[in-house]
């Protein structure tokens, strides 16, 4: 039981990662941008964030500067395609790969540098409740934040006016055009506020979950959370529950060997991997719904005179 | 959605697209000649004299030299051998973050290319691609680590980590309170699994119920998957964590969470104030200052090096004031026994996981009884991945 509880825990903070860019990429896909330079995002900001914590010992600097970073690489990206209509695709690969290149060049002498200590983080009074308290309120901030974030965004994208705006501005960027609302810079702030999230998410990674700087630490969390996105239906409830999933069989999986289980453990290493593609293409195995949900100027350039 | 070759850190390039430019990185930019002193080429161009240009000595790291772990403690010694016979004898070079893959074979064929005399690989998956490229040049020596195919001009070298190892055993045996000790494992080799079994020796011989789990990554160097894994264990009640993995996160994963844990390789304490017990450390300085002094002088040949704590190779430092004062003792008393040669770690009756007796009461394993250890002794839980 007690085991349980701690396996729910480490899943949630596993996830939160994968779950922050998830959210920013949903909010970028939802505004009709794709912006496949997560990855680059993700690597810059856990940079930033961790150079910022060494120099400063202050973790919601990093926080800020991780958050920062992801943005401005975000602002670059979005003002090539929003504004000068480049491929979407084809320059979010550049932003990836110039991420990834720039990341591992400023990071150099960071390598494996300590940052400290870290005091542990509870929610004074939810965290004493027994097997609950462990499993969901001994996180940092910013796993919390992530939670209330994903049901805040899912009511927005709802209800909110400025959030239909928003999806209007997604399906048809002529209409939201011809009704007066300024297209152009709307997408550019969904795309700045994802590229913000998912610095948060590489600022996580580097400042709390595996305290260290390393070349390439976020892992192809950037990639998982594109994909995500899609699976989920653009929907940011089904987004987090997704990434929770794969955090929690990627814990899973080292328990068990932990347990003693005689499975290959290259074949568990595998599973996180199947295991959500599974579940998420399960939830979306109807085409119309898919269809329903999926931005329709999704990866299409706009041009506000046409 | 192809991740996993994504979290093959820093042993791959992340993307199809990326070959071309890591391995013009690994080419130029990663590469850095590091001479302990001024301008030898200048001066060795001008004596006209072939035997008396320095000696090009490379070496190959699998992952970035950092600030800790195996190959920091690698360049640690790169330099102390450097410094020891000077720039005008010797120049070092080192490439970093060579993926174990036919890249490694390039970058070693690249070293031969550029006049390095004599080669460094030091990571156990190098060792084809050395193979295959000492077959081809054999007026060039090349040494690798932790390896063992040999040829005329291939030798291998290695250090006796399962004796810190086994030091690290006592130390957790003596302060755990659940009884389970937790390791995180790199790849199923019998290096990994010796050192898995004698952490698990070196604890019982203090608290014989003392029980191991294990978690293999199949990863050298993967940070957060390496605190994955700490974390996975430390959940499952061990309190006393030991890494066979190259860097500081399952020590950081310790000090998050309140537990304790070693320093692998190179000293750690820095990683972990409240977390870190003591540090198994490798010194390689020893062997590189004798594997270079050999070439020097032209007596270098074929053959393997196996040191440890009587050489100097391996030690355990940094003891924390957690440890109680009868370990400690234990502890320098291990090492002066193993210095003198009067102790040995693996002596009968060993019995393993299964309860079969593998060493016989009194028997000593020989060198190469320990290099064929492919069980877990009685008291690691799980079973063993088969490797190839």
């Amino acid at each position: 039981m007690d085991t349980l509880s701690l396996l729910l825990a480490a899943s949630i903070d596993a996830g939160t990662a994968i779950a922050l860019a998830s959210l920013g990429l949903l909010l970028n896909e939802r505004s009709g941008i794709v912006n496949l330079g997560a990855e680059g995002m993700l690597l810059v900001a856990a940079i930033a964030g961790f150079a910022t914590v060494v120099h400063t010992h202050d973790n919601f600097a990093g926080f800020v500067a991780g958050a920062a970073a992801g943005a401005a690489l975000a602002a670059i990206f979005g003002v090539l395609v929003i504004w000068l209509n480049t491929n979407q695709y084809a320059t979010g690969l550049a932003a990836s790969l110039f991420g990834t290149g720039v990341s591992a060049f400023v990071g150099v002498p960071y390598t494996q540098e300590s940052l400290g200590e870290h005091p542990a983080s509870a929610i004074p009074g939810l965290s004493e409740v027994p097997w609950i308290g462990p499993a969901l309120f001994r996180h940092h901030p910013i796993v919390i934040f992530t939670a209330l974030l994903a049901v805040g965004l899912s009511w927005w994208l709802s209800r909110a006016r400025s959030g239909l705006v928003l999806r209007g501005v997604g399906e048809s960027p002529e209409t939201a055009h011809a009704l007066g609302y300024p297209v152009r810079r709307i997408r550019l702030a969904c795309v700045v506020a994802g590229g913000g999230l998912c610095g948060l998410a590489g600022a996580y990674t580097s400042i709390i979950y595996t305290p260290l700087w390393v070349e390439g630490m976020t892992a192809g969390k950037g990639w998982i959370a594109l994909a995500l996105t899609t699976f989920a239906t653009w929907r940011p409830l089904r987004a987090l529950a997704g990434a929770y999933l794969f955090g929690g069989v990627t814990m899973l999986q080292l328990h068990l060997q932990g347990e003693g289980v005689n499975v290959p453990s290259q074949l568990l290493a595998m599973l996180p991997y199947v295991a959500t593609i599974l579940v998420l293409v399960f939830i979306s195995r109807n085409p119309a719904l898919v269809r329903a949900n999926m931005p329709a100027s999704i990866g299409k350039p706009f041009y506000p005179g046409a | 959605l192809k991740t996993d070759a994504h979290c093959n850190l820093a042993r791959r390039p992340l993307v199809a697209p990326l070959v071309s430019v890591a391995l013009a990185m690994l080419a130029s930019s990663c590469k850095k000649d590091d001479p302990t002193g001024t301008a030898p080429a200048v001066t060795s161009a001008a004596a006209a004299s072939v035997d008396r240009a320095p000696l090009k000595v490379a070496f190959t790291y699998v992952g970035p030299v950092g600030d800790a772990g195996w190959t920091f403690a690698h360049d640690r010694a790169r330099k102390t051998a450097a410094e020891k016979y000077g720039a005008a004898k010797v120049t070092t070079t080192f490439v970093e973050s060579v993926p174990e893959s036919a890249d490694a074979e390039r970058v070693f064929r690249d070293l031969v290319d550029q006049g390095h005399q004599l080669i460094f690989g030091t990571t156990f998956g190098y060792m084809e691609a050395m193979l295959k490229v000492a077959k081809e040049f054999e007026d060039v020596r090349f040494e690798h680590a932790t390896g063992y195919k040999r040829s005329k001009n291939l030798r291998t070298y290695d250090s006796r980590t399962y004796e810190g190892a086994y030091l690290a055993g006592i130390v957790a045996g003596s302060v755990t309170k659940s009884n389970v000790l937790g390791v995180v494992a790199s790849i199923p080799i019998p290096e990994v699994i010796r050192n898995i079994d004698s952490f698990t020796l070196g604890a019982q011989s203090q608290k014989p119920e003392v029980t191991t789990k294990v978690v293999w990554i199949n990863r050298w160097f993967d940070p957060p998957k390496e605190g994955e894994a700490a974390q996975a264990l430390l959940n499952q009640g061990a309190d006393v964590l030991l890494q066979n993995t190259d860097s500081s996160a399952v020590l950081q994963t310790a000090e998050k969470a309140g537990k304790l844990a070693f320093g692998w390789d190179s000293d750690m304490s820095k990683f972990g104030p409240n977390a870190h017990l003591a540090s198994a450390v490798i010194n390689w300085a020893p062997y590189y200052e004798k594997a270079i002094g050999e070439a020097l002088d032209g007596t270098w040949t074929t053959g393997q090096t196996w040191w440890g704590v009587k050489e100097g190779a391996i030690d355990l430092v940094s003891l924390s004031d957690k440890i109680p004062e009868p370990a400690r003792a234990k502890v320098a008393d291990v090492k002066a026994g193993l210095a003198a040669g009067t102790y040995d770690i693996w002596k009968g009756p060993v019995v393993d996981q299964a309860g079969k007796t593998v060493l016989e009461p009194g028997a000593v394993a020989t060198d190469e009884f320990l290099l064929g250890i492919n069980f877990y002794v009685k008291g690691v839980e799980g079973s063993l991945p088969t490797s190839k």
